[in-house]
């Protein structure tokens, strides 16, 4: 919270690489918490090794950070464990498991700090909530440079947790999508479960003795979950999450210093902004990801549903001109194609601009190139109904709304083969003219 | 109404308990010279104001948050309420900033509700937003808000903590709770919190019981399934933020999960499980403070806790329903059954076998059996056969005679039926499932055991009915010489 409002590398290079390598170690592991379905375990065990530290304070009655991590790690695993035991033996379900045991667990640690912390310095604001602004200043000696301790141990729980990504990766992916097959496969899907559970927990106590739960919670889930938002692949995703935790580290310590100076404070906690960063990464994959995005999915459907309306449209009027030699209005357009007359009106905007229907009137002529993709529509539907038909053997009154499904989707060289499986026709099933191929 | 009229008197009996305790014990505290003696009585009969008045708030918050906690539970989102209390930091920091920049007391408890129910809310709309429409579930929605929300908050104290107005001290109570503190005016908030969201869940109980068991016929019924949802969420925001205030962060997701969890072992009706679960919230609340109101190094809302979770453990190992070990149970006499009816059709098959065809005469059903033979008939251990005979001759089925055993009259009976039960379903899987032969006998063995006498009349209809040859059946009735047996074979003849 003391941090500098100017930037200084010997200070906010440490902050930066600390905080991207506790974001990344934890967005490795949490590429697999997410696809189990089991993003909360990071918030579970963060909040449930309270007791841990506090045991291992009690029992060793010294402030010594190795027995505190072991403690922690222990506890942490029992969280893991616990929330197993409880969720098969008991048939409770999942998040009600996870909820008992860490609930349990950092009440237990509350009451155990209460007794020890009166005379000592053992806070639960400072267990759970590292400053990782004071990073830097905790340094320690390795191969005669004075680096931070917490760079030294993150950097060592980062690299760990890429071996283990790397090495596993197999056995990570069959056991994470299909337990049931991994382990007919031979490979064991539950220890798989808690060599990921020991690790989880040691890379969460690790990260946030030194930069708080917060980050840990955050990097555990969000990165994971803004690459499932941009990729299929699982390779890709951890990649992604990684390079994802990496930016939201530098640019979450970035706006920890500049966001509060645009309103008259000094900096803020980098380790919620770091978490808002990611946030904010998150919010932008899922609302525009090329993929799976919130608005391209939204675009693509409405595009999708012009095109077919604008398809309805001109095969209407093409088997009107077909029929009477006249032209419907537009009236009976709507009372057709049962489309708003906002979306009619869009579409019909958009065929006039394309040349398909004449432009500078209101009544709806088709242009010759309407005309083709019309016949091209109709030709296709009556293909698709004398092939259900034939082929597939269906009733001739049952067809009409399948061939009216299909035949936005049937290119030449489908309808090419359909001719050809139906041996030719000249007449669909109903004894209409099926028009020739232009 | 079953729970409306069970929780009335609960709340009666709480009522007598804290009206009339203090007055009925303060003859006993006068007289006691022991000062740890009259500590105790002080404290359990709640004659402190300060007390009194923090048991009632924790008590109706407990009672509250025990029965929004069954709904949640039931609809799978235990969780919601600890995403929730997160989300609710960062309207805490918003809430402050604005009332003290505006000049007014930044710590005004209705001030900080109402900033961390605007947050709450829109973190629950955010995770309704991540699960219906991206391809994430409902545990990454719930971990990225959380995380997200409680990032801001932090942020924001950050903050504020540099402040020159308001000093922000005392903001952190909302994290680990500050239940000692608590003044008559937050615990009146309390109760009246807890008594609308009390009143909202017995009024809608047939509503939410319908949303959390069958959302979809709840939706075909007409039931405005979207606005019901809303509203349980709007009474878990309700309860979290008071409960925040109250226990704190980590602690009202305890009450919101644990009593509703622990009240699933005991029944599986809901009116009882809400119930159930209430009472569970109440009493733990309860006696957390009251333990820690006498040790005062012990924070109330961790003990309130933590004797949720001792009643969690004793729930899970002895409740009546689906707990530890009344399932343990039920699986052992249901493996015994299977047994004994395992052994009896062996040695059933194995007189069958040895008599080739099974004649009028009684001499067939003292064959003895040799055990060796019968072990070698099904992939079972020794021990495990030796004992389903011992229970079998406990039960007067068998008779056991050195190195092997024979039926009693008894045990011929169940053992026809039995086999006739088998074969029954082996001629309905040939004729009607189409499995092979060679498989049927493994197939049958997996059901028979679970066949209630209705589908076995059923089978025995069908069978008949479609003119199939039960070809295998015939014996067991045939040779009964037994009157009663006759009776018991109806129409089973084809």
């Amino acid at each position: 919270m003391m941090a500098s409002v100017q930037w200084a590398w010997s200070l906010d290079g440490w902050i930066i690489l600390v905080g991207a390598f506790a974001a990344v170690s934890a967005a490795l592991l949490g590429n697999f918490l997410v696809l189990r379905r089991m993003s909360m375990l990071g918030d579970a065990i963060t909040h449930a090794v309270l007791p841990g530290i506090a045991t291992a304070f009690f029992i060793t009655q010294s402030r010594d950070s190795l027995t505190m991590f072991i403690g922690a790690v222990v506890v942490g695993i029992l969280t893991a464990f616990f929330t197993e035991w409880i969720r098969n033996a008991g048939n409770v379900d999942e998040g009600a498991s996870m909820g008992v045991v860490f609930t349990s667990l950092f009440a237990l640690g509350l009451v155990l700090l209460v007794q020890t912390a009166d005379n000592v310095d053992l806070d639960p604001y400072c267990v759970l909530y590292g400053a990782i602004e004071l990073a830097p200043l905790d340094t320690m000696d390795f191969f005669g440079n004075e680096i931070p301790r917490a760079a030294v141990i993150l950097g060592a729980v980062t690299l760990i947790n890429i071996l283990f990504v790397i090495l596993f990766f197999k056995e990570l992916r069959l056991t994470s999508f299909d337990p049931a097959l991994a382990t007919t496969m031979g490979y064991s899907a539950k220890l798989m479960h808690y060599a990921l559970m020991v690790l989880v927990s040691v890379t969460a106590v690790a990260s946030f003795e030194s930069v708080g739960s917060i980050l840990v919670v955050a990097m555990f889930v969000v990165p994971p979950a803004t690459a499932y938002m941009l990729t299929d692949r699982l390779g890709i995703m951890i990649l992604l999450s990684a390079i994802i935790a990496a930016a939201s580290a530098i640019s979450g310590h970035a706006m920890a210093i500049t966001v509060p100076t645009w309103l008259g404070f000094g900096s803020t906690t980098t380790a919620g902004m770091i978490a808002v960063a990611t946030g904010i990464i998150f919010l932008l994959a899922a609302t525009f990801s090329p993929t799976h995005g919130v608005v391209v999915k939204a675009v693509r459907r409405q595009v999708l549903s012009m095109t077919i309306l604008c398809d309805d449209i001109v095969a209407f009027l093409f088997r009107a001109e077909e029929i009477d030699h006249r032209t419907p209005t537009a009236e009976e357009l709507q009372e057709n194609l049962l489309a708003t007359n906002r979306a009619l009106k869009i579409a019909l905007m958009l065929l006039r601009r394309s040349g398909e229907l004449q432009a500078g009137t209101t009544s709806l002529h088709l242009t010759d190139t309407g005309r083709r993709r019309g016949q091209r529509l109709v030709r296709s539907h009556r293909l698709w109904e004398q092939y259900l038909v034939d082929r597939a053997g269906r009733e001739t009154d049952r067809i009409h709304d399948q061939a009216e499904r299909f035949e936005h989707f049937t290119d030449r060289e489908l309808r090419e083969q359909l001719a050809e499986q139906t041996d030719g026709p000249t007449e669909d099933p109903h004894g209409r003219p099926i028009p020739d191929e232009h | 109404m079953t729970p409306l009229h069970d929780l009335l008197s609960i709340g009666w009996m709480w009522l007598v308990l804290v009206t009339e305790l203090p007055d009925l014990l303060s003859a006993a505290t006068q007289s006691t010279q022991d000062s740890l003696l009259a500590d105790l009585i002080r404290v359990v009969s709640m004659r402190d104001y300060n007390t009194r008045v923090v048991i009632v708030g924790v008590a109706t918050l407990g009672g509250a948050a025990g029965l929004v906690g069954s709904f949640t539970l039931l609809r799978k989102r235990a969780l919601m309420g600890d995403a929730l209390a997160h989300a609710s930091t960062p309207g805490i920091a918003i809430a402050f900033i604005v009332a003290t920049s505006l000049g007014g007391d930044g710590k005004s408890i209705p001030v900080l509700l109402a900033g961390a129910s605007f947050t709450g809310l829109i973190g629950v709309a955010g995770i309704l937003l991540i699960r219906n429409q991206t391809r994430l579930k409902e545990d990454a929605a719930l971990g990225i808000v959380l995380s997200v929300f409680f990032g801001l908050g932090m942020a924001l104290f950050g903050v504020i903590q540099q402040m020159q107005t308001g000093h922000a001290a005392g903001l952190e109570g909302f994290i680990f709770g500050m239940t000692a503190s608590m003044q008559a005016a937050d615990a009146q908030l309390i109760a009246a919190v807890s008594v609308i969201v009390i009143a909202g869940c017995l009024l809608l109980f047939k509503e939410l019981q319908l949303l959390c068991f069958d959302e979809g016929f709840a939706g075909a019924q007409g039931y405005p399934v979207v606005v019901l949802d809303i509203i349980l969420m709007a009474m878990i925001v309700l309860v979290t933020i008071v409960g925040l205030q109250a226990v704190g962060l980590i602690l009202i997701i305890a009450l919101l999960v644990i009593p509703a969890a622990a009240a699933r072992f005991w029944t599986e009706t809901m009116s009882r499980m809400i119930v159930c679960s209430a009472a569970l919230g109440v009493t733990s609340s309860v006696i957390g403070g009251l333990a820690s109101a006498m040790f005062p190094g012990l924070p109330s809302g961790a003990m309130i806790v933590l004797v949720c979770s001792v009643f969690f453990f004793v729930s899970m190992m002895l409740g009546t329903r689906r707990g530890v070990l009344i399932r343990l149970i039920r699986r052992r006499q249901l493996n015994r059954r299977i047994d004994r009816q395992h052994l009896l059709r062996a040695m059933y098959e194995q007189i069958e076998r040895d008599q080739d065809a099974v004649d009028e005469s009684l001499s067939h059903r003292k064959t003895p059996v040799s055990v060796a033979k019968l072990l070698s008939m099904r992939s079972w251990t020794l021990r495990r056969l030796e004992r389903a005979i011992d229970r079998a001759v406990e039960d007067d089925l068998v008779r056991r005679s050195n190195g092997s055993c024979r039926l009693t009259g008894a045990g011929l009976t169940e053992a026809a039926r039995l086999t006739r039960q088998h074969r029954l379903w082996e001629m309905y899987l040939i004729t009607y499932a189409e499995v092979a032969t060679a498989n049927v006998d493994r197939d049958a063995d997996a059901i028979e055991h679970v066949l209630a006498p209705e589908v076995i009349d059923q089978l025995e209809d069908l069978l008949d009915e479609q003119g199939t040859m039960i070809a295998v059946p015939v014996s067991p009735h045939d040779i009964a010489p037994e009157a009663e047996m006759e009776n018991k074979t109806g129409g089973g003849e084809a």
